[in-house]
């Protein structure tokens, strides 16, 4: 620990939800000294958001602190008034917020909003400006200065929202998932100058994400949230070295592998929400190693190494290993085989703009084919094609061999039925209208008319979907969101098609959701022989669950061939950028080993 | 009818029946005090109208004294311009008016919806269509185009109800076509496509019913008017016609002795003010409670 004083320090913070005054944040003791980056990660619902704002001393709609303290500087922020509490917001503390988009303000030019929160003559500001912009690595010249929002690119906005919390040159600066909706060449770009920035202006920093990956990168020291508590913090090395709480473990597990090395497995279960926190420790219902003690009383923090706390009963007792499926990075097919689906020459576009362009693509029954590109390449264009929600394209398409029509109104019922498409946010492609027995019934309903046994097909299709067949009667709002994809999976299988496309399934998601999505998508593919298109951004995906993969870049696709050989050598250039830009996260090997049926940790 | 009658908010009722759906619309709204109010004054004034006629001391066309006798000569509230009990034309006299201005509510916003989901879906030629056709409508104000052809054809009440409903309807297309708008743009429209649920099945079944809100709302908005378009028509000899009991009618009958017999006038008055106020209170806590209503889950 340095000697320094720390430049933030929470002091058993608790905040709760009104009127239900239910704790979303107990018991929080944590501090940040100058030039460290502290990570934090957990599931969502975990309290990190409410964290990230409550040390701006600003408190969600409906939240409010019942106790403990923030300080900043030795300055208790909850005993200022609000006009000292404005003027440290920006200038000692300043926040980056997950959208880019939404945090600049669209009506005013670059310059204009990073001039905003500084004081002294224009010509000190301008300079000022300038420089910080040269410092993330943007152009400082007049014309950038007099661009919109708009007129920027996602990287680019979060680099600019980046320079505008450093411009006061703050003495604690909160960011809030700053890189998730990013591609992986921009996150690298980004993590780099927030990096940079930390350490030229000896800024305490705090780095919330739901990526271990990313935080491991970047992070000095690691504090893993789960349900409003620290279940653990310590310095980065340690927490991942020397991993004390099962939940970090599990964590640490999800995250996919881009050497595949380990298998990627899921957290069964979901996080508890504020209002139905177990007694005990909020983690025993889905821990593997939780007795009858563990429900009696939460766990305090104790200490476990220097500067490395844990709140665990059973702190560093190794976990039972957990089965993961064989997986096969490898096209498997005779030689007489025909392609599912076979797409050759595709040209399509919006309007007179086209974004895909000479297409060609042929897809096997049983195989796992990724689709992989960054934003704009065109990847879910060419799945909307292929589901007949995108209709202006021209070239080959064909479905075991018949030629299938641009809109699905015109394909029948039968080819309607075979294709099935899951969409990229679970929110979204749900009607918050039905229950999701309805839900489920209705794609069946459409491509195959009246049914009998609707209530089988339901429940087989809940069964599947590793749902619960209570789950039948509920609403999407009362799901959670791996609940919800899980309801939009079910819904596809249900009408027993050969072919899922998947777009993104697990983008919205948690890591600890996703792994346990693909986990299913194995599953299913390995008993179904279903045929899977998997759209992903995300390269260490493709590995884990992919037999074949083709790279998308601006409307071509660049590279095709087996994951395999395409990860041991890929020969585009792209390919390469895209896999050194993505953070290899291997844990040390004593986290986990190898066995024959499984991975112990 | 009198399920209609002690809910103004008629659409919204649908989100009551979704058993275990968290918190329906109404019931969200009802945490205001706004709405409680409302609500109560729009269910006393409904209630009087309905059950009026069953509890009136005479008949509405009884001569009971002298015309225009002070109140207590004769009944309660005294007599009107012919010698009849104005108590009694009172309490008779509302539910046509009532019946006439759901009526005309529940075809306007119908149909508008219809115009508006089917613009907001179909896009292109469709919607600019419907909706430059809505703009020339909208140029005309309502009660000119009520009175035109009500003046034309003569004071019939379908006639009646019909130029209120289409005075409704380009106004509450726009609005709808406006929320219908982000909605056809949700992805579980697309999943319906992607399996090739009929067009009109997805407005049915997938844009319409995440509505009911605005629908809620524009019902409510669209009733005050419809009772005030109502009453004023009447007032104005274009709805029902004597001898008939209506508050529209009593207005314009009795105003000549305003200050001798003042109850006659008064009490019509009063009750279309107070529904009037009802409604809009109402609607207006359905319209709070409507916000943030897409928003997934509560804490």
């Amino acid at each position: 620990m340095s000697t320094v004083a720390p430049t933030l320090v929470v002091d058993a913070l608790k905040i709760v939800g009104v009127p239900s005054m239910a704790s979303i944040i107990d018991q929080l003791t944590l501090e940040v000294h100058p030039g460290e980056i502290l990570g934090v990660v957990g599931e969502s619902g975990s309290g990190k958001t409410t964290l990230g704002l409550s040390l701006l001393n600003y408190c969600k709609e409906g939240t409010r602190v019942d106790g403990g303290s923030v300080s900043i500087h030795d300055l208790d922020l909850a005993a200022l008034p609000w006009r000292k509490v404005r003027e440290l917001r920006g200038r000692t503390v300043a926040y980056i917020p997950q959208s880019p988009a939404s945090a600049l303000n669209p009506a005013l030019r670059v310059g204009t909003q990073l001039r905003e929160c500084l004081s002294g003559d224009a010509v000190t500001k301008l300079e000022r400006v300038r420089e910080v912009l040269r410092e993330v690595a943007l152009p400082d010249g007049d014309e950038f200065l007099a661009r919109y929002p708009h007129q920027l690119s996602g990287g680019q906005q979060q680099r600019v929202a980046i320079a505008m919390a450093f411009t006061a040159r703050p003495a604690l600066i909160v960011m809030d998932e700053p890189t998730t909706g990013l591609d992986v060449s921009t996150q690298e770009h980004v993590l780099l100058t927030v990096r940079d920035m930390c350490k030229t202006y000896d800024c305490a920093a705090v780095y919330i994400s739901h990526d271990m990956a990313v935080v491991a990168e970047l992070a000095d020291r690691i504090a893993v949230m789960y349900s409003g508590r620290i279940v653990e913090i310590g310095r980065t090395a340690d927490v991942l070295g020397h991993t004390s709480h099962p939940y970090t473990s599990r964590l640490l597990l999800a995250v996919p592998d881009l050497d595949a090395l380990r298998p990627m497995v899921g957290i069964p279960g979901n996080a508890p929400s504020p209002l139905a926190r177990p007694q005990g420790c909020a983690f025993a219902p889905r821990c593997p190693i939780a007795d009858t003690g563990c429900t009696v009383a939460p766990p305090e923090a104790t200490d476990v190494g220097e500067g490395h706390k844990v709140r665990c009963y059973k702190a560093g007792n190794a976990l039972p290993p957990a089965i993961a499926r064989p997986q096969q990075q490898r096209s498997v097919r005779a030689d007489g085989d025909k392609p599912v689906i076979d797409i050759s020459g595709l040209k399509a576009g919006y309007g007179n703009f086209t974004v895909l362009e000479d297409i060609n693509l042929s897809v096997y029954s049983g195989d796992c084919v990724a689709l992989l590109g960054e934003s704009g390449s065109g990847k879910t264009t060419l799945s909307r094609c292929i589901a007949g929600l995108h209709h202006n394209f021209t070239g080959g398409l064909e479905l075991s061999g018949e030629p299938l029509a641009t809109s699905s109104f015109k394909r029948t019922r039968e080819q309607r039925r075979r294709v099935q498409y899951i969409f990229q946010n679970p929110y979204e492609s749900l009607n918050p209208r039905r229950t999701v027995e309805e839900l489920i019934l209705q794609p069946v309903l459409a491509v195959r008319g009246k049914v009998k046994n609707s209530r089988d097909i339901v429940a087989t299709a809940l069964e599947r979907a590793s749902l619960r067949p209570d789950h039948a009667r509920r609403y999407p709002d009362q799901l959670s969101g791996g609940e919800r994809q899980r309801v939009a999976i079910a819904r596809a299988l249900a009408t027993e098609p050969e072919v899922l496309i998947c777009d993104e399934i697990t983008s919205a998601l948690d890591v600890s959701v996703q792994s346990s999505l693909v986990d299913l998508l194995r599953g299913l593919q390995a008993e179904m022989g279903l045929t899977l298109l998997f759209i992903t951004h995300n390269i260490a995906l493709v590995r884990n669950i992919a037999q074949q993969v083709a790279v998308l870049e601006r409307g071509r696709i660049v590279e095709f061939g087996d994951v395999a050989d395409i990860f041991e050598n890929p020969q585009h250039a792209y390919t390469r950028s895209l896999m050194s830009a993505t953070p290899n996260f291997q844990l040390p090997s004593q986290v986990y080993a190898a066995e024959p049926n499984g991975v112990a940790l | 009818m009198s399920t209609v009658a002690t809910q103004p908010a008629g659409p919204c009722a649908g989100t009551r029946v979704r058993g275990p759906r968290k918190k329906g619309l109404l019931r969200r709204a009802l945490r205001s005090k706004r709405t409680v109010v409302g609500l109560a004054l729009s269910v006393l004034i409904f209630a009087l109208a309905f059950l009026g006629p069953y509890i009136a001391p005479h008949s509405p066309t009884e001569f009971v004294g002298a015309p225009f006798s002070p109140a207590g000569v004769g009944g309660p509230f005294g007599t009107d311009n012919l010698g009849r009990d104005v108590l009694s034309r009172f309490l008779a006299g509302g539910q046509t008016l009532m019946i006439l201005s759901v009526l005309a509510t529940g075809i306007g916003v119908g149909l508008g919806a219809l115009v508006g989901v089917l613009a907001a879906y179909s896009r292109g030629w469709v919607d600019e269509a419907l909706m430059r056709t809505g703009d020339v409508a909208l140029a005309f104000p309502q009660i000119v185009l009520a009175l035109l052809f009500l003046s034309i054809i003569g004071p019939k009440l379908w006639l009646l109800v019909l130029m209120v409903a289409l005075g409704h309807l380009p106004r509450v297309a726009r609005v709808v076509r406006g929320a219908a708008m982000s909605v056809v743009e949700r992805d579980f429209v697309k999943a319906a496509e992607s399996v090739g649920i009929p067009r009109w099945k997805i407005i049915v079944g997938e844009i319409v019913p995440n509505l009911s809100s605005t629908l809620a709302v524009e019902f409510g908005l669209r009733l005050t008017y419809s009772i005030g378009l109502v009453a004023g028509l009447s007032f104005l000899g274009l709805g029902m016609q004597p001898p008939n009991p209506d508050w529209g009618l009593m207005i314009n009958e009795n105003r000549v002795a305003l200050t001798v017999s003042p109850w006659s006038v008064a009490l019509p008055v009063i009750a279309i003010a107070l529904l009037t106020v009802g409604t809009n209170l109402v609607t207006d806590g359905l319209a709070k409670a409507a916000i943030g209503s897409d928003e997934g889950v509560e804490a």
